[in-house]
């Protein structure tokens, strides 16, 4: 990855003028995965990224919108989509900080207008064992941290969540520490599976799903796609994130989803999927939530069991 | 006076409306779900909402032993009807989460074994399965003075059930703690603190 991670910004923006964008960018994490070269986009074999969007039926926009862990809205299932239309949305900035070159005040409409938004249907696996397929739009985070460029001591990224109690009733009680933090290790992050969602289905993405930015990471349990961020911090040390912090024996940092690793309060080896109805048995849960072939790589050597 | 009058009425009140009326509370739960209105998980909203009525109802058993002691008010009658039916609905509960919600055998066992608020929901409904047997007549002429002790077995119950909910919520959610607080409540005031403060004193 380093080899990519150190690119100059300047490099960036011709090449993706003259070159397909998804190739640049699928070719030159693959290439960093497989040799940690520096090697340059041409030369790189073809990686399709078409490859990363599951072909399993998406839930529908009623099931995705009404059915969502959000506990600065509550912490039941229906609070986020009852409260979170109190949220205000616009004007929204996201401070990114930390070991970058440009630190600042990145505005949304200026993000959205350096970056290219698609489509992605992912699996998306709650470590409370239930499952959905979710159609988002949205822009690889390595495309925004590019932006900020990040330096080259800067090992991971941490997220924060907005904290604004007066429109997040969940956050005037002491559910957890707000704001919300997670994190995510430099690589994992620049990977090009790892987007910032904007949006579901083609629509502008509702409060109650993380609006008007979340993170999507979709081989992690579903807590560490951090929603409705307002600031990236590029650091060398791991940040502790929300639910670490809260009980670290249950959450831990990576919170990869893996079956063969046992949960204290679920058992991570099936899931039911929502929408499949009141008789449909549980699924088997897929390492990495399926996505294994893509990022089983980024924790070679790993005791995942230790890390969890 | 009115505790006088409620008991009167109490006195010509059959039982039996209470067994029929038992069954429709889950009835419309299952009927709901079926037609799609419980929500896009109704398989978790059933669990949860049996479980959670299986433990109010427990709870209305619980209270009517203070509510004779403090107000008068005799309802006595109806507490092995709520007994009962309490742990209809944590059966329901139970059966839920094996025939709708888990359905593998061996990861039923692993998870009574291995997640802690699985266990603690697990032993407190098997305390509840010999208060369940012995709510008869027969049984209680038969145990005589063992029939009372055996059914302090409720105390422990009915808390590991407050705490199963406590454990199940991410976080410390405040309606399972609220639940637990007004449970602690119901067994302190229980408590022989007359008798030891005369012992002591």
């Amino acid at each position: 990855m380093a080899g990519r991670i150190n690119r100059p910004y300047s490099e960036v923006t011709p090449e993706r003028v003259y070159l397909n964008r998804r190739a640049v960018i699928g070719g030159l994490a693959g290439a960093g995965l497989l040799a940690g070269t520096g090697a340059r986009a041409q030369e790189m074999p073809q990686f399709s990224i078409e490859g990363f969007d599951t072909t399993e039926a998406p839930n529908s926009f009623e099931e995705i919108t009404n059915y969502n862990n959000f506990y600065e809205f509550g912490t039941g299932k229906e609070d986020p989509a009852r409260y979170a239309g109190a949220l205000t949305t616009d004007p929204w900035s996201v401070e990114i900080d930390g070991l970058v070159e440009r630190p600042g005040s990145y505005g949304l409409g200026d993000i959205l207008s350096k970056v290219d938004i698609d489509e992605r249907i992912y699996r998306f696996r709650c470590v409370e064992a239930w499952s959905m397929v979710i159609p988002w739009n949205g822009f690889e985070l390595n495309q925004l941290l590019d932006l900020a460029g990040v330096s080259p001591s800067a090992r991971y990224v941490r997220f924060e969540t907005l904290y604004r109690p007066e429109e997040m009733p969940g956050q005037r009680r002491p559910i957890l520490e707000w704001p919300y933090v997670e994190g995510l290790r430099l690589d994992e992050a620049m990977h090009p599976l790892t987007i910032m969602a904007t949006g579901l289905y083609g629509r502008e993405l509702p409060n109650q799903n993380g609006a008007p930015l979340r993170l999507v990471v979709p081989w992690k349990y579903g807590f560490k796609s951090i929603k409705s961020v307002v600031k990236i911090t590029l650091t060398e040390d791991q940040p502790l994130n929300t639910w670490k912090r809260s009980n670290h024996r249950e959450y831990g940092f990576y919170s990869n989803v893996n079956p063969e690793v046992s949960h204290p309060r679920w058992s991570q080896a099936s899931e039911r999927r929502i929408g499949a109805g009141l008789f449909a048995p549980r699924q088997a849960t897929l390492k990495f939530n399926g996505y294994e072939e893509q990022v089983a790589g980024l924790y070679k050597g790993m005791d995942l069991s230790e890390n969890y | 006076m009115a505790a006088e009058t409620v008991n009167r009425l109490a006195r010509r009140l059959p039982t039996w409306p209470f067994y029929l009326a038992a069954p429709l509370p889950p009835a419309w739960l299952f009927y709901q779900a079926v037609i799609g209105r419980l929500g896009v998980d109704p398989v978790k909203a059933m669990e949860h909402q049996i479980g959670l009525l299986g433990l109010q109802v427990l709870i209305a058993s619980l209270c009517i032993t203070p509510l004779r002691r403090f107000t008068g008010v005799n309802l006595i009658r109806f507490r092995r009807a709520l007994g009962l039916i309490a742990f209809f609905y944590i059966s329901l509960h139970l059966l839920v989460w094996l025939l709708l919600d888990v359905r593998i055998a061996s990861q039923i066992l692993t998870d009574i074994y291995k997640r802690p608020y699985i266990t603690v929901g697990m032993v407190a409904f098997l305390l509840l399965v010999p208060l369940a047997l012995t709510s008869n007549r027969m049984a209680i002429r038969r145990l005589g003075a063992r029939w009372r002790r055996l059914h302090w077995l409720v105390y422990p119950a009915i808390l590991l059930g407050a705490v199963h909910f406590v454990m199940l919520r991410k976080g410390w959610q405040v309606e399972p703690l609220l639940y637990l607080a007004g449970i602690v409540l119901l067994l302190v005031i229980r408590l022989p603190v007359r008798r030891w403060v005369a012992a002591w004193g």
